[in-house]
């Protein structure tokens, strides 16, 4: 007789975690949209490899393991790494930029800490993180917005720069910084916020492009709420971090960072909010803890932006948070029923 | 006295009820079994001392075996017969026991031994009446069965102020304290006021979830009718599982929670159960003791479910035939609720006092799937009725970490399935709690019993050491005595030579 039949309960919700990781990619189908109108169908081609890649590596280290590979390939998780990792990747990212993420996301990140619910760290920031570390160049360059694009790329020419490298005389056409990237530059070169908003590439708000694919993230993000997917304590945390200690440095000092407006729309803030931090294996599990653990993403996330070597922090906010996770969880125990409190 | 404004407990689930199955036909009588078998252990405490030997006649009602012990109960015979077996027979429980059982072949007259009525209570001491349910055999009839005649006795430190009928009845498929409340609401507060002048209660509260609109009525109806019954309401508790465990309802109808560890009468509050109610109620006023029970029948595979009022000691399988039922060796059978109850071993086991449910088939039943990791999703945490951290019990009993487990508060879980039902791994949280648990038990009682074999040790050593000791004391004391008697000689010989030469 099996386990779920031995004793009670005999009944069972209807809650699965293939259910869950479905939802998640459902959540993201308006942040792709918005990826591919604004920068091309570049995402679609990553996305699509690097599932692949996921899917065999999964597959490989669960035979490895001595895992049965239907229910563990099945519960899409792996899937789910590799979707985020394709959105978080630049656009036109090489074939085996996005290869070596996933096969690190996955071998290294996941089954070598034990597999699903086993790994302390998230994979897709784990991946992200080696690859901006290690190919700084390729992970920072972006492409405009395809309206400030004097050549627009087509699928054709996309596919084959991502498969064979850039197209002779348009690479400087076709990459760029992003946002975060231009305003930190031109901060450090004594230049105006508020002025430095003005150009074409911020759209006035957050970024040509960006702030769009922000705002479709969070859409996303509110729908797996409405689900119960996620709970809200972490991106309303982590958001409320980020904007507080924005608002506290913008107040004092105007001209040494951007608004409010723009950290939140701007590089991977709602897929960190919604996507990242909320991923239950690696966040904190009791309802304070998760306070604490957004909080202190949305936290860090700014002071890397702002004061760190690199133009987005939200990878290294969430993996420095899930280090902390044990010792969050262990101090934020809910008072048990009952329990006269000390 | 206007309704209070409720409580809420944390975490719960929204479960489907499938009451409907089982509350279409009014309580029917289900047959006299030709055989009843009556474990001697049917409550929480010590078991029973049989007072009957095999051959001898008993008459329905008679005293078949005494309380042995305080926290004890009698048990009577369900119908007239002889007594055919005092042996080991198997009884309902989660590992399929055997258990001391005295088996009654009824002769069919179902004739009564002589009855003896109480008509005015008020002449009784509150001892009286307490003692008088304790010879009827009454016992929790919730699930528990914890002997009813300790919880009508406060003691002398504590004080009711409020006493909780529990109507709540919120696992799914359950339907027998319904039922009785629709059909026999007077009954029940027949038995209400016996409770209310053993514990010189303040006021009460009837519990009844919201999902049962006809159970209220009727008791609503029935309390207007009755005058003498002051301070008491009917309280409508919204339907959420669990609300019907004991903690849980005091925390929605008081908005207190009961201390950790401690009892609902810390807080002045005692809790009853509708059927047990109706039970006193039939034993004080009409002198009849515990000796049948609503059961409900039901679940996917019955064809005639409902409601029975059943003899205890009938052979389940019989009830099952009555009912029409189809039961296919795969499909859940349970005793309880299908949240809480558990598998049983076969159907030829008897009807006991606790028997609320028999529940064949059950209609979303959790898939035979193997458990995933965990992922921490922390939903088992939402759901939990203790505020307990499932996932982090689960972790360390797995790891039979037990001490971690108790630092987890493992015994303040209430078993209610919350943490199970919701997980989207599908991991058998409280089979593993359950594990814990009685490791824990079986731990503690390894522990007492190794201490006391440790003094026992002690003592046996320390006996030996004062046994050497005064070995050697006795041995020194006769060599004194024996240099004393020799020297005596030795001295007598010197004074008088003659007799020396003699020897």
């Amino acid at each position: 007789m099996p386990l779920s039949r031995l004793s009670s309960p005999f009944l069972s919700g209807t809650n699965r975690i293939t259910l869950q990781m479905l939802q998640l990619l459902v959540a993201l189908i308006p942040a792709v949209i918005a990826l591919v109108y604004f920068f091309g169908p570049s995402v679609l081609i990553t996305m699509l490899l690097a599932t692949t890649v996921a899917l065999i590596a999964e597959a490989v280290m669960l035979k490895f393991r001595n895992r049965p590979i239907k229910p563990f390939i099945t519960d899409g998780s792996a899937i789910v790494t590799a979707v985020l990792l394709a959105i978080a990747l630049p656009p036109l990212a090489p074939w085996w930029l996005t290869t070596i993420g996933i096969l690190f996301a996955i071998v290294f990140a996941k089954h070598l800490y034990g597999g699903l619910g086993y790994n302390p760290f998230n994979p897709a920031m784990v991946a992200y993180v080696l690859l901006l570390v290690s190919f700084p160049l390729e992970m920072t360059t972006w492409l405009p917005a395809v309206s400030l694009n004097a050549q627009p790329l087509d699928f054709a020419s996309t596919l084959q720069i991502i498969f064979n490298g850039p197209l002779a005389n348009s690479i400087d056409t076709v990459s760029g910084a992003t946002p975060l990237d231009a305003m930190k530059t031109q901060i450090g070169l004594m230049q105006l916020p508020s002025q430095i908003i003005q150009q074409p590439l911020f759209n006035g708000i957050a970024g040509l492009g960006w702030q769009w694919v922000n705002i479709c993230l969070a859409i996303g993000g509110l729908f797996l709420i409405v689900r119960r997917v996620i709970s809200w304590h972490i991106p309303v945390a982590m958001l409320l971090g980020l904007v507080s200690i924005n608002a506290i440095v913008w107040l004092i000092s105007p001209e040494t960072t951007a608004s409010p407006l723009f950290h939140l729309l701007s590089g991977g803030t709602m897929l960190g909010a919604f996507f990242i931090a909320t991923d239950p294996i690696t966040a904190s599990t009791t309802v304070k803890g998760r306070l604490v653990f957004g909080a202190g993403v949305g936290i860090l996330t700014y002071i890397i932006r702002v004061w760190g070597g690199y133009p987005d922090g939200v990878a290294f906010a969430v993996l420095i948070m899930n280090m902390l996770v044990p010792l969050i969880d262990y101090y934020t125990q809910p008072r048990v029923y009952g329990e006269v409190t000390k | 006295m206007a309704q209070n404004k409720l409580g809420t407990f944390p975490g719960g689930l929204k479960l489907a009820g499938h009451k409907h199955r089982s509350t279409q036909e009014a309580i029917q009588k289900a047959p006299l079994s030709k055989q009843l078998i009556l474990p001697l252990q049917q409550h929480i405490g010590a078991a029973s001392t049989p007072i009957v030997a095999v051959g001898d006649k008993v008459l329905k009602g008679q005293k078949i075996a005494r309380a042995d012990g305080h926290v004890s109960v009698y048990l009577h015979a369900p119908s007239s017969g002889t007594v055919s077996a005092i042996d080991d027979q198997p009884i309902p429980h989660p590992s399929g026991l055997s258990a001391l059982c005295i088996t009654i072949d009824t002769d069919g007259e179902d004739r009564w031994i002589e009855r003896a009525p109480i008509s005015d209570i008020t002449t009784l001491s509150e001892h009286e009446i307490r003692q008088l349910i304790r010879e009827a055999g009454i016992v929790g009839l919730g699930g528990a069965g914890f002997p009813s005649y300790i919880k009508l006795n406060p003691g002398v430190h504590h004080h009711v102020e409020t006493l909780i009928l529990n109507g709540v009845e919120c696992e799914p498929y359950i339907t027998c304290d319904d039922m009785l409340m629709r059909e026999r609401a007077q009954g029940i507060l027949d038995g209400l006021e016996i409770m209310q002048y053993a514990l010189r209660v303040k006021n009460t509260v009837i519990a009844i979830e919201d999902n049962k609109p006809e159970a209220i009525a009727a008791m609503e109806l029935a309390l207007a009718s009755r005058a003498n019954i002051k301070n008491t309401n009917v309280v409508a508790v919204p339907t959420r599982y669990p609300a019907g465990s004991e903690k849980q309802l005091i925390q929605v109808v008081t908005g207190k929670q009961v201390p950790s560890k401690g009892l609902p009468l810390d807080l002045g509050i005692v809790c009853h159960n509708i059927g047990t109610t109706y039970a006193i109620g039939r034993a004080i006023n009409n002198g009849e003791p515990l000796i049948s029970r609503i059961v409900t029948v039901t679940g996917k595979n019955v064809k005639k479910p409902g409601n029975f009022e059943t003899l205890l000691g009938t052979p389940m399988h019989e009830l099952l035939a009555f009912c029409d039922t189809d039961r296919k060796a795969d499909d859940p059978f349970i005793l309880g609720g299908p949240m809480m109850g558990y598998n049983l071993s076969g159907d030829h086991l008897p009807v006991t006092k606790t028997a609320n449910c028999i529940l064949v088939g059950v209609d979303d039943g959790a898939p035979a799937s193997t458990p995933m990791p965990c992922i921490r999703c922390g939903d088992c945490a939402e759901a939990c009725p203790a505020s307990l951290l499932p996932q982090q019990l689960y972790w360390h009993a797995r790891a039979k970490d037990l001490e971690k487990t108790q630092e987890y508060n493992l015994f303040d879980c209430i078993e209610c399935g919350c943490c199970s039902y919701v997980c989207p791994s599908k991991i058998p949280l409280v089979h593993y709690f359950r594990f814990a648990k009685t490791e824990t038990m079986t731990q503690q009682l390894e522990t007492q019993k190794s201490d006391i074999a440790r003094v026992r040790h002690e003592n046996r050593l320390s006996r030996h050491e004062l046994e050497k000791q005064e070995k050697e004391e006795r041995q020194r004391q006769r060599k004194l005595a024996l240099a004393a008697t020799k020297a005596a000689k030795e001295k007598e010989a010197a004074q008088s030579p003659e007799s020396g030469k003699e020897d």
